[in-house]
């Protein structure tokens, strides 16, 4: 064992990833590694990998759950790629997430888990820790539960309940290992147990610190890395927020500005559920979140908020949003605002529900009946979910407009530190409501500037009209089937969306801002994209990335920057929906692809990989 | 307090738009009912609003001159619900038929009748699908030739009263076309309601499901019918010679004085009874069984609403939240600075 002595160490960034059975606490002590190293000032991003099934059999690789951080001291904008240390507390987690640590690396086992049942149950033919398959890495073999059994021996519990605080245990190992203080954990520990179950936060804090203790004692561990780096955020105030959260905040933000209640009429589904949870806890912010019996209830309800004046928005994930495609058509034609958020997931159908894929793009554009416009925006890491939520109400309020917000799950479920947005801030909303008493008001005619038609609310005297699916008369807004009003009506909705471009920031380029490559993003890869251009650029490559939010409309430059590089390359998680989508815009131009569908993120090791090919291209 | 009382007519709540039914139909009847049961109701004209779904009954709202929303087909008491938990001050009617209500819209249905929230349900039942032209609904009776059931119509139907009992529903009413004065206080009952009112109108569709209601909406089939009134005797028949009785679990057919039948042997309705049994039978009668069709007001039992539930928990989250603002929930938890 002693080959493996390590002593101190420093690195710019480490990925750790900590893996076990669903059972085994690993989303804990992921979050308190992650919460622990935010407090000492390290920027971060995580990743939660849960298994689909809720209670998969135990031991086996479908019930691995992982969570993954990648810390450092500056700029971390993805969870990362491979791991350098990998937690594996049983055989299975080895198995699942053995290709995914950088070879040469850490891998800590617990010994105790890969007796013969184990390996069988993971799909090991011979004890990998026995035979030649580790090689390529360092191993830190170490018996844990039953050293966490031992250390607990003394409290007077059974054995099932000693050996569920192995994970912290394992926690306190590589605490020491980065040189991160039990502190923080001890008192979550406390707060959380303290009170009603003092033995449980004993037995805990008690495996803590033997973990720690065993760690610093063994020769095994590499010693004590730390973590240098500047720091790269600006100044301020953070915290570790998820996307989902986040989204929600944002919401709750929107409507504070608006003087708009806020409804969300939603149903639940992986990855998008906890945005209305969330929601559903801050009802004294005026914030009513009704769980309705289908997707369909939670958009209609919505509508129906709408049209009564709420900041109406719906959420969900891929299925539920092809089931919401009739009435988002519904809401086109009454050109009423609504929020459409879409946390995305693998597809088609159910596909991949726990697992990332940006392949919902087309159905957010199209998935509808007729022409049926909707101004489209994304977010691109969990912090700015916040922004992006914010930004889609008030596109929705201000325009009078649907507008679908792309997240996805890893977006979602991920975590970042968010610099905490202070109310006054904000940008102030202001939704055209008309006025008591306005005369003549046409519940169909337009602003000028905007070409949104104005917002008159139920419960005010005089306005009375009718809204409604069929086709409007241009003003008196009353059915109408005259062939030329339908033609007017068509193309005013659409002018109305490409209107929001007046109002939008100019897309910024990243890296090169002219040259041999332009890289193309969008929504959740903007991390991995980013990291991939700045190394690039940091070899004297000529190459820049331009990450859009804004999808539909696109702002006003993007024609002038993709005529300004030699080669464009579009690199998204689907087969290639943005890339089609810019060639009917901008057909002028010729668009490469870089596409990846397998329920994963890009690695910043496969983007450089396919930039550096075509930059190489003749 | 209000001194100035507005006082509405009828014509207050017509719109400009010209009604397009086909002459005949029994919607007519249903919307003149409704343009006079607006004036006796306690709201104002600008609270009311009228949402419907998709069929020939839902081009309602277009005709009041109030606030109003079409929708989409089946989905327009989720609309409605939406509108009244947005803002509970409105007096919200929704307008449905029998297939936008029980086929697109059966699960919105009985949610929403389980829900409670404070709505008026006037869902026009003509047993067939009239804007498509002719096809069978989920009402229509077992055996019926309809375009899509040439050689006989092989469901079961659905009774929506049966629906709304097995939901728990709080309130439900049957009325008719053919009685609009009737049909004008039925709705007034309604509206005082507070919860998910559900009122049957039977109407009839000239065009593609003529006289289906014949037998219990034509004058000389008073034998057929039974007016319900809460606290008196279930009697009926041209001179009121006829009641029902309870037979062990069975509804019965008696007349007065036959059989030493006297009017305390009558039952006598009472609609605020919890238990949906007797509710289930009453709104079962007619179909087959010798017993005359039920209107009126056949359940009608208060429970406090959904909003007033959600009302009760926002004051309660108002009084335990930790959080007085949002800028101290965003500076919740852990944070720290960057300098
Ligand atoms: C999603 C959808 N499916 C089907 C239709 C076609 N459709 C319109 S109305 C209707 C049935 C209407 O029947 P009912 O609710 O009984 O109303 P009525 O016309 O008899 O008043 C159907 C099938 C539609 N508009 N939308
Ligand atoms: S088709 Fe039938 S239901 Fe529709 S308007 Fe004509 S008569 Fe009335």
């Amino acid at each position: 064992m002693s080959s493996n002595k390590v002593t101190s160490t420093e690195v710019e960034k480490v990925v750790i990833k900590f893996a076990g059975d669903s059972g085994d606490g690993m989303q804990l002590t992921g979050t308190q590694f992650t919460g622990t190293s935010a407090l000492l000032g390290n920027d971060l991003a995580t990743f939660p990998d849960y298994p689909a099934e809720i209670r998969a059999p135990q031991g086996t690789v479908a019930g691995v759950s992982g969570f993954q951080v990648h810390i450092g001291g500056t700029d971390i904008h993805t969870p990362g790629d491979y791991a350098d240390v990998l937690v594996a507390m049983n055989a299975a987690a080895l198995k699942a997430n053995l290709k995914w640590i950088k070879s040469s690396k850490t891998i800590i086992v617990d010994t105790d888990s890969f007796k013969k049942k184990d390996l069988q149950k993971a799909g090991w033919e011979s004890n990998p820790l026995e035979d030649s398959t580790l090689d390529a890495y360092k191993v830190i073999k170490a018996p844990i539960t039953s050293m966490t059994k031992e250390a607990l021996k003394d409290l007077g519990l059974d054995a099932k309940t000693m050996a569920r605080s192995k994970n912290m245990f394992t926690l306190g190992m590589v605490y020491w290992m980065f040189s991160r203080p039990c502190e923080h954990t001890i008192k979550f520990l406390n707060d959380k147990f303290g009170k009603k179950l003092p033995l449980v936060a004993e037995a805990n804090i008690k495996a803590l610190r033997a973990g720690r203790n065993y760690a610093s004692t063994i020769e095994a561990i590499p010693n004590q890395i730390t973590i240098t780096g500047s720091q790269s955020l600006e100044k301020g105030t953070y915290k570790n927020v998820m996307g989902n959260a986040a989204t929600a905040w944002g919401i709750l933000a929107a409507s504070a500005k608006s003087g708009r209640d806020v409804f969300l009429g939603s149903y639940p589904i992986t990855p998008a559920t906890e945005i209305l949870q969330e929601i559903a806890k801050h009802k004294h912010f005026g914030a009513k979140a009704f769980q309705a019996e289908d997707e369909i209830a939670g958009i209609a309800s919505t509508i129906g908020a709408s049209f009564a004046g709420s900041l109406p928005v719906t959420t969900t994930s891929g299925p539920g949003l092809a089931l919401k495609g009739e009435a988002l058509g519904l809401a086109v034609m009454t050109e009423l605002p609504l929020v459409v958020v879409n946390v995305q997931r693998g597809g088609p159908s159910t596909g991949l529900p726990t697992k990332t894929e940006q392949s919902d793009l087309m159905q957010a554009l199209y998935g509808r009946n007729g022409e049926s416009p909707v101004a489209v925006i994304a977010a691109s890491s969990p912090a700015d979910c916040f922004d992006y939520s914010f930004e889609a109400s008030k596109i929705a309020l201000e325009h009078m407009t649907p507008v679908v917000l792309l997240t996805d799950g890893y977006l979602g479920n991920g975590s970042a530190p968010w610099k905490i947005t202070k109310m006054d801030e904000l940008p102030d909303i202001n939704p055209p409501i008309v006025k008591e008493g306005t005369e003549n008001w046409e519940p169909y005619s337009r602003d000028a500037e905007r070409l949104a038609r104005t917002w008159a609310l139920p419960g005010t005297p005089g306005l009375e009209h009718r809204i409604g699916g069929l086709e409007k008369d241009g003003k008196t807004g009353n059915v109408s089937y005259v062939p030329e009003n339908h033609q007017s009506m068509t193309e005013a909705r659409e002018a109305k969306i490409e209107k929001i471009a007046d109002y939008l920031p100019e897309l910024q380029v990243e890296g090169a801002q002219e040259g041999d490559l332009l890289v193309i993003g969008w929504g959740g890869t903007k991390g991995s994209m980013l990291t991939s251009v700045r190394e690039m650029v940091g070899e004297g490559k000529s190459i820049g990335l331009a990450h859009f939010n804004y999808i539909n409309p696109l702002q006003k430059n993007v024609k002038e920057i993709l005529g300004r590089y030699k080669k464009i390359v579009v690199a998204e998680l689907n087969l290639g929906q943005f890339a089609n989508y810019l060639r009917m815009s901008f057909p002028e131009f010729e668009y490469k692809q870089y596409n990846k569908v397998q329920g994963l993120p890009f690695t910043t090791i496969e983007l450089k990989d396919a930039f550096n090919k075509i930059l190489n291209e003749n | 307090m209000e001194t100035t009382k507005v006082k509405y007519t009828f014509k207050d709540f017509s719109s400009d738009q010209e009604v397009k039914w086909c002459p005949g139909c029994g919607d007519y009847a249903i919307l003149s009912a409704v343009q006079k049961a607006l004036p006796e109701m306690d709201v104002k004209k600008e609270d009311f609003v009228f949402i419907s779904g998709i069929g020939c009954s839902s081009r309602f709202p277009y005709y009041m001159d109030t606030y109003g929303f079409h929708g989409i087909h089946g989905r327009g008491l989720a609309i409605a619900t939406g509108t009244k938990l947005a803002n509970p001050n409105l007096s919200v009617w929704q307008i449905t038929g029998d297939g936008d209500a029980m086929a697109i819209g059966g699960n919105h249905f009985i949610h929403a009748v389980r829900r409670n929230v404070d709505l008026n349900v006037i869902l026009f039942n003509n047993e067939i699908y009239g804007l498509t032209k002719g096809q069978f609904s989920p009402t229509t009776k077992l055996g019926m030739k309809t375009k899509t059931s040439p050689e006989g119509q092989i469901q079961n139907p659905f009774n929506p009263g049966e629906l709304v009992m097995g939901s728990k529903g709080r309130f439900f009413a049957r009325v008719m076309d053919k009685n609009p004065k009737h049909m004008k206080e039925v709705f007034i009952q309604a509206e005082k309601f507070k919860g998910t009112s559900v009122v049957e109108a039977l109407t009839n569709c000239v065009i593609f499901n003529d006289k289906v209601h014949d037998q219990f909406t034509q004058k000389d089939h008073q034998d057929d019918m039974l007016f319900l009134e809460h606290g008196k005797p279930m009697l009926f028949g041209k001179n009121k010679e006829y009641g029902l009785m309870l037979h062990g679990f069975k509804l019965i057919k008696v007349k007065l004085g036959e059989n030493h039948v006297t009017i305390d042997d009558i039952l006598v309705h009472d609609a605020h009874v919890e238990e949906t049994g007797l509710g289930m039978m009453l709104v079962n009668a007619g179909m087959g069984d010798g017993l005359p069709r039920v209107f009126g007001v056949i359940r009608s039992v208060q429970e406090d609403t959904f909003e007033e539930r959600m009302q009760a928990q926002v004051d309660n989250v108002r009084e335990t939240s930790k959080f007085a603002n949002l800028d101290e929930l965003f500076a919740s938890g852990e944070t720290w600075e960057i300098e």
